[in-house]
């Protein structure tokens, strides 16, 4: 069975329909990379899959490790392994970095029947991670994400996957406004997280991300619908010809 | 809407743990005030001359003012005339000659307030003085305080016993035509605490007054009055609530405190009084005037304020700073929920040479509650030196509510330094998904953001009260994350 599974997943924002009809099938161990110009509709997948409530879902289904993920608290889906790396992470002014931090690991510790971690063993479990991204110790006083660069906030984004584990990841354009060096850093913190337990779905506009995390399948978005799929040579294709041509082809959804 | 805007609402809308009525028989004068009502109350009290001629220039004075109306906070005109200025509970015999006669009615109040009066309980290391509508009924430590040389205790003892140091002292920061709500307690006050650290002592525990308003219509006015003679130190805290009632009820306090050459007082509140119900029903008016006069060289006076209950709050601590290098702080919270309404802040008046101050004001506004900053520096001629720091935050909870600043500077020495920084926030939507993508709840994260925006604030607080501090913020903000 897929860990995750989406069918027919129409939803709206307003009275706009954006997703119109998304069919994906993701295996844990699998990377798949969603792409397309913009305003197709990647972010709004990433979105509903984490479950911001400001996209209603009118039609479809979304099966998470057999359970449905839409009836699920946006809390409870994190809790369960969905996490979203945010295309804007936000800034928490007051709030340290390591104190929320440590707030999530342990309410999702808690959740899974696992030990709360003190500050010592969090401490331990953290600097690891941080030498992995590069991240100056520093940041974890500071508080979240506020007056941090575009590129700390991202590498930030990803260090907090790591600590935290997900079996579902999400990046919604994580390369967004990195220099070619911080995307390497981010590309091999996510890279240092590929395993056969754990799946990622990567959206992003741009080929050069794909590069570095170099995705098992990547899937075209146009207009809230998925209008083409293939392997990593999809976005090697589209970055030469461009989405210009997806508008006009309707007759490919669904060819591969 | 959303669940992170329910989430928000509900978190606003705690409910008041402590609006419970404590049946005893009160000793209550009849409605209203006249001069005779100021003499009654004078003899009650068995006051000497000197008192109640003092009440009476206070009260003669009043007459005279007119309620003020500059402050942004909106009310029904008070009737004067329909409160009740004296209520005590009745005395069984003589009164209390030590903890083991007071009313275990008394008692059983406080223990649930958690206030224990009994010396060896929980706040062991705390010395309580006890205030219940208008008399204090009982003060801990006492005779500890005594070996050192403190006078700690109710005003009416202190008049009785130490009337010279009353004397000197009485009105001498906050005098009697100060203000309209500050002649009116010096016409009426009833009791309140009396605290003097001789010469080089450091107090040896945390003072502290609670005061409880119990009776129906019923004023409380009392006064505080501090002083820390030369080298001493003192750390004070006070505690407040009130019963749950329909209708509202007057608090008209002062405090003044006086620090002499290198003394230091540190004197923090946690303001818990009644503050209506969710539909703006009822809840205390809460009209205290308090200020500090550093009087000596280094000399120190800090406020620390944690204001989440009353109807209504009106209050600026401020600082006389008088002597050089004396140095003045204002720390405060000040929640204002449903439909609470708050104009609080300070003044900092740099007299002395090297005179420094310090403001941090947070104010947390949600349902329709308004929040008003206002805060006055001002820097005489004579401060050269002077220097004062400002920061004023706000931090908005729901689209219902409001935040108001309104800074007031003046410098007239041009050596003097004066910073001032403001900002404004709300807990947006976007902030409480980003926590619950992470596992976080809603509840937690509205109360993880509040604190952190608070702990500049909470820092500054005695240990035993800061604690209590965060779990009150955490109460009134309980149920209002959907």
């Amino acid at each position: 069975m897929a860990l995750l599974e989406i069918k027919d997943l129409h939803a709206t924002v307003g009275d706009r329909e954006i997703l119109k009809g998304i069919n994906l099938s993701v295996n844990a161990g699998e990377v798949h990379a969603i792409m397309g110009p913009n305003g197709s509709g990647k972010s709004t997948l990433a979105q509903v899959l984490a479950g911001r409530e400001l996209y209603v879902v009118t039609a479809g289904s979304v099966t998470y490790d057999g359970q449905d993920l839409l009836e699920m608290s946006p809390e409870v889906r994190a809790r369960e392994g969905i996490f979203l790396a945010f295309q804007y992470p936000v800034e928490i002014p007051g709030v340290s970095n390591m104190y929320f931090l440590k707030a999530a690991l342990n309410t999702i510790r808690k959740h899974r029947g696992i030990d709360e971690l003190d500050a010592m063993d969090f401490l331990n479990v953290v600097r690891d991670k941080m030498q992995i991204m590069k991240m100056d110790q520093t940041l974890l006083n500071r508080p979240v994400n506020t007056g941090f660069s575009g590129g700390e906030k991202k590498r930030n984004e990803i260090f907090q996957m790591a600590v935290l584990e997900p079996r579902l990841a999400v990046l919604d354009e994580t390369d967004s406004g990195l220099d070619i060096d911080a995307l390497r850093v981010v590309a091999a913190g996510v890279n240092a997280m590929r395993s056969a337990e754990r799946a990622m779905i990567v959206v992003t506009h741009y080929q050069r991300l794909l590069n570095e995390i170099v995705p098992d399948f990547v899937h075209v978005l146009a207009d809230g619908r998925i209008v083409k799929s293939g392997g990593k040579e999809l976005a090697v294709e589209l970055e030469a010809e461009g989405y210009a041509d997806l508008y006009e082809e309707p007759e490919a959804v669904g060819r591969v | 809407m959303s669940d992170s805007t329910n989430t928000i609402e509900t978190f606003a809308n705690q409910e008041y743990k402590w609006g419970f009525v404590t049946d005893i028989e009160a000793d209550a004068i009849p409605r209203g005030l006249s001069e005779d009502v100021v003499r009654l109350i004078s003899a009650k009290k068995n006051e000497p001359e000197w008192l109640l001629e003092w009440r009476l220039k206070a009260y003669r004075h009043w007459l005279t003012l007119k309620e003020p109306e500059w402050a942004n906070i909106h009310y029904p005109k008070i009737d004067y005339q329909n409160i009740i200025y004296y209520s005590s509970p009745k005395p069984k015999g003589d009164g209390p000659k030590s903890l083991d006669d007071v009313d275990p009615e008394l008692l059983k109040t406080y223990a649930k307030l958690g206030i224990p009066l009994q010396e060896q309980a929980i706040l062991a290391g705390v010395a309580v003085d006890a205030v219940f509508d208008s008399v204090s009924v009982a003060t801990t430590f006492k005779a500890k305080l005594h070996e050192v040389g403190i006078i700690f205790g109710s005003f009416s003892e202190a008049v009785k016993e130490h009337p010279d140091l009353v004397r000197q002292y009485l009105g001498s920061v906050v005098p009697t035509s100060d203000n309209f709500f500050a002649a009116l307690n010096s016409a009426v006050f009833s009791d309140g605490s009396f605290c003097y650290i001789p010469k080089g002592v450091k107090c040896p525990m945390e003072l502290s007054t609670y005061f409880r308003i119990n009776a129906k219509d019923t004023g409380q006015f009392e006064r505080t009055l501090i002083v820390a003679d030369e080298g001493a130190t003192v750390s004070y805290l006070e505690g407040c609530t009130a019963p749950m009632r329909d209708t509202n009820q007057l608090h008209a306090a002062v405090v003044e405190l006086v620090a002499l050459d290198n003394a230091q007082i540190k004197y923090s509140t946690v303001q818990n009084w009644y503050p209506g119900d969710k539909d703006g029903k009822g809840g205390i008016y809460n009209f205290v005037t308090k200020r500090g006069a550093c009087r000596g060289v280094n000399s120190k006076i800090s406020w620390t304020q944690v204001e989440t209950g009353s109807a209504i709050t009106w209050k600026y601590p401020s600082c006389l700073l008088i002597g050089d290098n004396s140095v003045g702080e204002f720390y405060s919270v000040a929640l204002t929920n449903n439909w609470q309404q708050a104009d609080t802040g300070t003044k900092m008046i740099h007299i002395g040479k090297n005179t420094t101050s310090t403001i941090v004001s947070k104010g947390i506004s949600a349902g329709h509650g308004q929040n008003t900053y206002r805060g006055g520096v001002k820097i005489l001629k004579s401060a050269t030196g002077a220097r004062n720091y400002s920061q004023c935050d706000s931090l908005l909870l729901g689209d219902k509510c409001g935040a108001h600043t309104f800074p007031y500077l003046e410098v007239r020495n041009t050596s003097a330094q004066v910073e001032h920084e403001a900002s404004t926030s709300k807990i947006g939507e976007d902030q409480i998904f980003y926590c619950r993508q992470r596992g976080i709840s809603s509840e937690d994260a509205v109360s993880m953001i509040v604190h952190g925006f608070c702990k500049e604030v909470f820092r500054e607080l005695p240990m035993e009260f800061a604690v209590e501090a965060q779990k009150l913020l955490g109460v009134s903000l309980e149920g209002s994350v959907g």
